[in-house]
């Protein structure tokens, strides 16, 4: 052992979550898992855990990304770290019935196999506080009314890598238009190829140019569909 | 008038051809070939691939350069290739054409040909002589694979087979190919397009003096 290296268990807590943020930063998966449960071992509540230490670094993490300071290796090996993180306080969470604050239904569209940045939006959504049904890759559109119909979701999210196949999402909110299904779900789109208008253009509520933007887009959204039922 | 060239021929005489830096190869072969000596190329960085979002306005740059020197007769060496028409809006308000079809894999195969496949090559990983000889510097290294091979299957776990589209016959480039789909983990296919419909874009492009 060298001089320096650092005892997760030996820090106070406040010096152990800035080490966890900086461990997720640099992707130490088995770190992440040591300083979540040394946290709950403290009498941290998962939820605690999970916001203070693990979205919050994930957060630094989404915006060095976006500003061209780290890359998609870094950023996956710091997802990797989350996730397993995640794995600890997934049942604990659910457990101490910690707040949730939408359901959503996540898939990449048909003829696209892509799922980083699916995967990516579907973990920060989890730590954001909402219920994720993941459909995985490939789904055509019925796999996303199959899903609407079994789970309720409050927000549908579409993602594609692909130019060839970012126009498939048009079929599946045409086709929520169609079963008068459209208005009671809030729709976001993302993927590498995407921008703004082109969420407009095939009527989605937003265009998501990242995890971060994502979990914010559908808490705004979320904020404003309980004002509105409220209001009524 | 611009400068000639070393045929004598002046911009004005040439076709300037902007192409993505992953088929340069492949075009001065197809020059020399099709004894295309109008053919005036100037390239993009092949990086583009990994970052479609800087092909149009790196064109429209290019395109810019181009007329300043003196070409009037302009080609785009690019497929859409993941811009999904954000190259095609600046090669509108230029007169400039490109190759047809969404991306060279197509164009390689040939694009009717391609478009006709099942859906079964959703799960095949493309690769060409660029990306077989240049698989380390251009795939490997900038994926973080050389540094984190744990994050493979992150990347490729959903793809079956790697299929070298070859463009020329070469054994050392198909040990190449053969490596990396063993590196990532897929089933290898090889297949010989040739230049497919690259070569009929180039020739139309230079011998029409198309704008």
């Amino acid at each position: 052992m060298s001089d320096d290296e650092i005892i997760l268990s030996e820090l106070p807590d406040d010096e152990l979550v800035l080490q966890m943020m900086d461990d997720l930063y640099d992707g130490l998966k088995d770190e992440i898992v040591e300083g979540v449960n040394i946290l709950l071992e403290r009498g941290w509540t998962p939820y605690a855990v999970l916001t203070d230490a693990l979205v919050e670094g994930m957060r630094i993490v989404g915006e060095d990304f976006r500003d061209g300071i780290l890359f998609v290796p870094e950023v996956l090996l710091s997802a990797n770290a989350m996730k397993a993180g995640m794995n600890v306080l997934r049942p604990l969470l659910a457990e101490t019935g910690a707040p949730k604050v939408g359901k959503m239904v996540i898939g990449t569209v048909k003829g696209d196999i892509h799922d980083i940045g699916k995967n990516l939006v579907g973990m920060m959504m989890e730590g954001a506080g909402f219920e994720v049904i993941d459909l995985g890759i490939n789904n055509p559109v019925e796999n996303y009314l199959a899903a609407i119909e079994e789970h309720k979701p409050d927000i549908i999210g579409m993602s594609a890598l692909l130019t060839t196949t970012m126009p498939y999402m048009k079929v599946v909110i045409d086709t929520l238009v169609e079963k008068g299904l459209r208005d009671e779900h809030i729709v976001l789109v993302g993927g590498a190829p995407l921008n703004e208008e082109f969420g407009k253009a095939v009527g989605a509520d937003a265009y998501c140019r990242d995890a971060a933007v994502a979990v914010e887009t559908a808490k705004e959204f979320m904020k404003r569909k309980h004002n509105q039922a409220a209001r009524s | 008038m611009g400068k000639s060239d070393a045929t004598g021929a002046t911009p004005g005489e040439r076709t300037r051809v902007i192409a993505c830096g992953m088929i340069a190869r492949e075009i001065l072969a197809l020059k020399d070939r099709l004894q295309l000596d109008a053919l005036d190329l100037a390239c993009l960085p092949a990086d583009f691939h990994h970052h479609p979002e800087r092909i149009a306005p790196a064109m429209e740059q290019a395109i810019i350069a181009a007329k300043a020197e003196g070409f009037t007769r302009i080609f785009a060496g690019y497929a859409d290739c993941g811009t999904g028409g954000a190259l095609d809006a600046v090669l509108a308000r230029h007169g400039v054409a490109r190759i047809e079809g969404p991306h060279c894999f197509s164009f390689y195969v040939g694009n009717a040909a391609f478009a006709a496949r099942t859906d079964a090559h959703m799960t095949h990983f493309f690769c060409t002589d660029f990306l077989a000889r240049h698989f380390d510097t251009f795939l490997i290294a900038p994926l973080g694979l050389d540094r984190h091979p744990e994050l493979r299957d992150m990347y490729f776990g959903h793809y079956t087979h790697l299929v070298y589209l070859a463009q020329t016959v070469d054994p050392v480039l198909e040990e190449k190919a053969r490596a990396a789909a063993k590196r990532l983990g897929l089933a290898y296919v090889y297949e010989h397009t040739g230049y497919g419909d690259l070569a009929g874009a180039l020739q139309h492009a230079v011998q029409s003096g198309q704008a």
